[in-house]
C-alpha cells in the first residue's frame, strides 16, 4: 500500500490517515465511511470535565488506601493455627486479599474510566501492508544469502560441507546419551513384589498381623506385607520410608471374606484362600488407582478413579468398566502361630498394564 | 531530518527539555530506540469486547510469574521425609515429604502465602479458561486466515504448554490428590507400546513414585515452560503487532485499513488498566474463594484415594474418555497393547491437538482461498467452520460430562453402567448432529440477513388490510447496517469436476481435485450469497412501493384502535 497523497500523516503514526470519512466503492452498497464523532459530555462541560477528573483521582485516591490498610492487616492478624476465623477463611488470607484486590481494581477501573471519559475518542485510521515483503527486497535478501554461501564456499567443498553435517548430526548422540542416567533400566523390577513366601499380611495402619477369626464376613481390610513395619536388631526399621513409600504402591493388598459357597475359584487357585478369606492386590488394573469401594453383597470391588468393577467372588474378574484384566490375587494360608501369611508373591505383575507385561 | 507536520496547537520542537526527555534522549543515544517507538506510540487498535479475551490470558500469565516467583521464595521441591512441626496442629507428627510440608508452611506460616496459593492457582484456571475460549473467539471469527495461520498455530502450542504447565504445577505439593494424578500420568506412560516402561523408569528415575519426580517437575514447572511460553508469546504478540489487528466489517472500515484508538494513550490506559482489574479479580478470588485446600487431602500415600477424585478441570475431557473407553487390552506375539489406555490417554490428546493446530490449513486447502484477511467473519458466514467446531465442542463437552459420571449417577440417580453406554454412543451421534444442526442454523441466519436486506427488518407490528388479510409491516434498516452485512465475499460455488482433462485422460491429480472439488461444493453450495447492486436496489424499490401503495389503507392490528379510547398520533409505525 502507497501513501495517499491528499490523507497526510498525522504525527506520530506514519500509517494513519487524517481522513476517516473518505467513502470507498464497494458492493452492493458504497462504504458509507466512519460516522460522525459524537462529543461525549466531558468533552463540552468543564463541569462534567471536572466532575469525572475528580472520579478518576477518588478512585486511585481510595487504591493507596487498601494499599495501606494491607500493611496493617499484615501485622495485625496472626496466621496460622486458627485459618478458619472468617467465613471460613482465614483473618489473615482475607483482609490481605481483599485490600490487595481492591486496590488493584480501583487502579484499574480509574484508568479505564480516565480512557473513556477524557482521553480523545475520535478514531483513528491506518493504512495495512501486506504481510510478504516487497519483491525488491526479497531479491535482495535471496542475493546477499547467495553472495554470503559463495563466500563461504560451501557449495564448492563439499568435503567441509558433509563433515561438517556429520560432525553436527552426531552431537545428536551426546545430548541422547547424556539422558541415559535419568533412570534405571525396567528390567523385571515391574514384576515382582517385596511379598514372599511366608511372609505375614498385616494390617496396614497398625502392622498387627490378622487371625482368619478376626476377619468378619462382608469385611474388607487393607493390608500390607509385614516387612514394611519390621525392626531389625537395634529396632531400626529394615526399609527406610522412602523404600516403603515405593514398595507399597504396589505391594498394598486388601482382604475380604466370604461366603465359601459364593466362591468359584479357579482350579489352580482352590487352596489361596483361608475359610472364604481372599486376598487381592489393591492396585487397579487400569492405571493403577488404590481401590477402594466395597459392595459385600454384589462381592464388587470399585476402583474410584474411572469405575472400573471386579468380581472378588470369581477370581478378581473384570466385569466393568476399562481395565483391561483381572485384579491379580495374592496365594494366601495361614501360619504355625495363626496368622495369614502370603504362599509367595504375585504370579503375575500388579498394577497397570505395559507392553513387557506377558513376558 | 525532515520536519513534521502536525495538526495540533503545539509544534513538535521541545521548548526545554523535561527529566523525562533528558532520559529518553540518554536511552536514544545508546540504543536508537525512537526508529521503532515512532511507529508503535500510535499504533492503532480496534475496540470489541471479544478482543479482551486474549487480554485475559496473557494477564493472567504476568500474575501467574509474579505469584509463582513468591511462592518459590517457600516452597522446597523435594521428597525427602520429614516430620511436620509447623502450624497444622492435626499433622505435627506425620512424616511426609519436604514438597507436601512446604506448602503446609505456606498456607500456614507465611503471611499472605495462603491468599497468594490460591491467587496463583485460581489464574491458572483462568489463563487456561481464557486461553481456551480465546481460541473460540478467533476460530469463529475466521481470525486465522491468512496471514495469521502461525500465530493460530503458535496459540494451539500456547494452549498445550499452558496446560502442561497447569499439571506439573497441580503435581508439586505432594498431596494425595496430586500423587494420584501423578500416578494415572505413570499408568498413562506405561501404556505406550515399546517404550511404554522406559518412558516411566526414566522420568521418575526408577520405579514410581520414586525420589526425583517432584524436583524434576519443579524445574519445568519454574523455567523450561515459562520460558517456553514467555518465548512464545513474544512471537504471538511480535506477529500481532506486525499484522496489525483485524477488525469487524462496518462503515469505515475496510480490508486494507483498520480502525481504532491510539496505542498512547487510550490502548495503553484500557488494557493497562484491565491488567490491575484481572489481577483484582483474582486477588478477590484468591481472598474470597479456597482451591486447593491441600491440607485436608493429607501426604501422598500410594495405599490410599480420595474417592470422587477429579483432576483440575482442563483435563477432564481425557479422563472422561479413559472412563468410558472399553476395555480393549490385547496381546500381541507376547505383547501386550492396553488400547483402553493408549488410545484415551495419550493418542486422543495429539489427535485433537493436531486437528486444532493445523485446521487452517486444511480450510485453505479445501476453499483454495489464498487471499489475506483483515476483516472478521461472523460464525454464520462459514456454516460449515463454525459448524465443525460446534461439533468439537459437543464433543468435549460430552467427554467433560463422562469425566464426572460418577457425579451424574449421583446427583441424578441414575446406573453408572448405563450412563457409561449412553456416553459410548453419545460421543459418536452427538458431534454430528451437532454439525447437521449447527450448519443449518449458521445457514438459516444468513437468510434472515438476507430478508432484513431486502425487505427490512420485522417491526413486530401486525398489520390488517381492507379485506382481512393480516402482515407484518418491515421497514428497511439503516444504510451502516446494510452495508455492514454486505461487507463480505461472494463466494463462487466450483462445479464439480471429473478431474479428467478435455479429451477424458484423467489427470495425476484426478482423486485429489475430485475431492477437493467435492468438499468445496459441500463447503459453498448451500450458503446465501448476497445480492448483488441491481437486485437490491429492485427490493428496495418494491419494498418502497409496497408501503405507498398500502398507505392509508391499513390499520394496525393490535386491537386497541377499535377500543376508541387509544389516540394513535404520534405512533410512526402505525400511520401508514
Ligand atoms: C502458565 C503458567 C503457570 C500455571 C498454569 C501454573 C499452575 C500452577 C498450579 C495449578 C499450581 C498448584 C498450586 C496449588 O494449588 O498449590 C502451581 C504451583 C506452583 N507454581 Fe505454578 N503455574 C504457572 C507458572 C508458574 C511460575 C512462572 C512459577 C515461578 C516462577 C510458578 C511457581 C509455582 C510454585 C513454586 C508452585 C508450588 C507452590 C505450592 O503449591 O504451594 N508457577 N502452579
Ligand atoms: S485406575 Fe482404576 S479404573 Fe482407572
Amino acid at each position: 500500500m502507497t501513501h495517499n497523497p491528499d490523507q497526510p500523516a498525522l504525527p506520530g503514526n506514519e500509517d494513519a490517515v487524517n481522513d476517516p470519512h473518505a467513502p470507498v466503492p464497494a458492493e452492493p452498497i458504497d462504504n458509507p465511511g466512519l460516522p460522525a464523532h459524537h462529543w461525549r459530555p466531558t468533552d463540552v462541560d468543564p463541569a462534567a470535565e471536572k466532575r469525572a477528573e475528580r472520579q478518576v483521582a477518588t478512585l486511585f485516591g481510595i487504591a493507596s488506601l487498601m494499599s495501606i490498610l494491607f500493611v496493617v492487616a499484615y501485622f495485625a492478624f496472626e496466621v496460622g493455627e486458627d485459618p478458619d476465623t472468617f467465613l471460613g477463611l482465614g483473618a489473615s488470607t482475607l483482609f490481605l486479599g481483599l485490600t490487595l484486590g481492591t486496590a488493584l481494581l480501583l487502579i484499574g477501573i480509574g484508568a479505564i474510566q480516565w480512557a473513556r471519559k477524557l482521553m480523545s475518542d475520535v478514531e483513528m485510521v491506518e493504512h495495512r501492508h501486506p504481510a510478504a515483503s516487497s519483491d525488491e527486497d526479497r531479491a535482495s535478501a535471496v542475493a546477499a544469502l547467495r553472495q554470503g554461501a559463495d563466500d563461504s564456499g560451501i557449495a564448492r567443498r563439499p568435503l567441509i560441507r558433509n563433515s561438517l553435517l556429520g560432525a553436527l548430526a552426531l552431537l545428536g548422540l551426546p545430548a541422547i546419551v547424556g539422558l541415559r542416567d535419568l533412570g534405571p533400566a525396567p528390567g523385571n523390577a515391574l514384576a515382582h513384589t517385596v511379598w514372599r513366601k511366608g511372609m505375614r499380611i498385616v494390617n496396614d495402619v497398625s502392622g498387627t498381623p490378622i487371625r482368619p477369626e478376626e476377619v468378619e464376613i462382608g469385611q474388607l481390610v487393607n493390608a500390607e506385607p509385614s516387612v514394611f513395619f519390621d525392626a531389625d536388631e537395634n529396632g531400626e526399621p529394615i526399609m527406610d520410608g522412602h523404600e516403603v513409600l515405593v514398595e507399597k504402591t504396589k505391594a498394598a493388598v486388601i482382604l475380604v471374606r466370604m461366603q465359601p459357597r459364593d466362591i468359584t475359584p479357579l482350579e489352580e487357585r482352590a487352596n489361596w484362600g483361608v475359610d472364604g478369606i481372599l486376598c487381592y492386590s489393591k492396585i487397579c488394573t487400569h492405571v493403577g488407582c488404590p481401590i477402594s469401594l466395597w459392595e459385600q453383597q454384589s462381592h464388587h470391588l470399585l476402583c474410584p478413579c474411572h469405575q472400573s468393577t471386579f468380581d472378588l467372588a470369581d477370581n478378581g474378574k473384570v466385569i466393568f468398566g476399562p481395565a483391561g484384566h483381572a485384579l491379580p490375587q495374592l496365594p494366601m494360608g495361614v501360619d504355625d502361630e495363626g496368622y495369614l501369611i502370603a504362599l509367595s508373591d504375585f504370579e503375575e505383575p500388579v498394577g497397570p498394564s505395559y507392553w513387557e507385561r506377558g513376558e | 531530518m525532515s520536519s513534521i507536520q502536525t495538526n495540533g496547537k503545539t509544534a513538535a520542537t521541545a521548548t526545554k527539555p523535561s527529566k523525562a526527555g533528558a532520559a529518553a534522549t540518554w536511552v536514544d543515544d545508546r540504543v536508537g530506540i525512537a526508529g521503532a517507538a515512532k511507529k508503535n506510540i500510535r499504533k492503532v487498535f480496534p475496540d470489541h469486547w471479544s478482543f479482551m479475551l486474549g487480554e485475559i490470558a496473557l494477564w493472567s500469565f504476568v500474575i501467574l510469574l509474579l505469584s509463582g516467583v513468591f511462592l518459590t521464595l517457600w516452597f522446597k521441591p523435594s521428597m525427602a521425609e520429614v516430620i511436620y512441626d509447623g502450624s497444622y496442629e492435626q499433622y505435627r507428627g506425620l512424616h511426609m515429604s519436604e514438597a507436601y510440608a512446604s506448602t503446609l508452611e505456606i498456607s500456614f506460616d507465611v503471611r499472605g502465602g495462603l491468599l497468594m496459593r490460591q491467587i496463583h492457582h485460581w489464574a491458572a484456571q483462568l489463563f487456561i479458561a481464557a486461553m481456551f475460549v480465546h481460541l473460540l473467539r478467533v476460530f469463529f471469527t475466521g481470525a486465522f486466515r491468512k496471514p495469521r495461520e502461525l500465530n493460530w498455530v503458535i496459540g494451539s502450542l500456547l494452549l498445550l504448554l499452558g496446560i502442561l504447565e497447569g499439571f506439573t504445577g497441580y503435581s508439586l505439593p505432594d498431596d494425595l490428590l496430586s500423587g494420584t494424578g501423578l500416578r494415572i500420568a505413570d499408568g498413562i506412560m506405561k501404556s505406550s507400546p515399546v517404550i511404554g516402561t522406559y518412558l516411566s523408569f526414566f522420568l521418575f528415575g526408577g520405579e514410581f513414585p520414586g525420589d526425583v519426580i517432584i524436583p524434576r517437575l519443579y524445574a519445568i514447572h519454574i523455567l523450561l515452560l515459562p520460558g517456553l511460553l514467555l518465548a512464545l508469546i513474544g512471537a504471538h504478540m511480535m506477529l500481532l503487532v506486525y499484522h496489525k489487528h483485524t477488525q469487524w466489517p462496518g462503515p469505515g472500515r475496510t480490508e486494507q485499513n483498520v480502525v481504532g484508538y491510539p496505542m498512547m494513550p487510550v490502548y495503553a490506559a484500557k488494557a493497562g488498566g484491565f491488567f490491575f482489574i484481572v489481577f483484582g479479580v483474582t486477588a478477590l478470588m484468591g481472598a474470597l474463594l479456597s482451591i486447593n485446600p491441600v491440607w485436608k487431602y493429607g501426604p501422598y500415600n500410594p495405599a490410599e484415594v480420595t474417592a470422587g477424585s477429579q483432576p483440575d478441570w482442563y483435563m477432564g475431557f481425557n479422563e472422561g474418555l479413559m472412563r468410558i473407553m472399553p476395555a480393549w487390552e490385547y496381546e500381541i506375539g507376547g505383547f501386550t497393547l492396553p488400547l483402553s489406555v493408549f488410545l484415551p490417554a495419550a493418542l486422543l490428546p495429539v489427535v485433537l491437538l493436531s486437528v486444532v493446530m493445523f485446521y487452517p490449513f486444511i480450510e485453505q486447502w479445501i476453499t483454495g482461498d489464498k487471499r489475506e484477511h483483515h476483516l472478521l467473519q461472523r460464525p454464520r458466514e462459514a456454516p460449515n467452520r463454525t459448524a465443525f467446531m460446534v461439533a468439537l465442542m459437543t464433543f468435549y463437552g460430552l467427554l467433560w460430562a463422562a469425566g464426572g459420571n460418577d457425579i451424574l449417577a449421583v446427583v441424578f440417580r441414575l446406573d453408572l453402567n448405563q450412563i457409561t453406554y449412553f456416553m459410548r454412543v453419545a460421543v459418536v451421534v452427538g458431534p454430528v448432529l451437532a454439525f447437521i444442526i449447527a450448519r443449518r442454523w449458521a445457514i438459516s441466519l444468513q437468510r434472515h440477513d438476507q430478508e432484513k436486506l431486502l425487505h427490512g427488518y420485522e417491526t413486530g407490528v401486525i398489520m390488517r388490510s381492507p379485506d382481512g388479510e393480516y402482515t407484518e409491516r418491515h421497514l428497511p434498516i439503516s444504510e451502516a447496517e446494510a452495508f455492514t452485512i454486505t461487507a463480505r465475499d461472494r463466494e463462487e460455488v466450483p462445479a464439480l469436476t471429473s478431474g479428467e482433462d478435455v479429451n477424458g485422460v484423467p489427470a495425476p491429480t484426478a482423486r485429489k481435485d475430485r475431492l477437493r472439488a467435492r468438499l468445496q461444493h459441500f463447503w459453498y453450495a448451500d450458503n446465501v450469497q448476497k445480492p448483488t447492486r441491481a437486485e437490491l436496489e429492485a427490493a428496495r424499490h418494491h419494498a418502497q412501493h409496497e408501503l405507498e401503495v398500502h398507505a392509508g389503507e391499513e390499520h394496525a392490528a393490535d386491537g386497541h384502535q377499535f377500543d376508541g379510547r387509544h389516540d394513535i398520533h404520534g405512533e410512526e409505525l402505525r400511520k401508514h
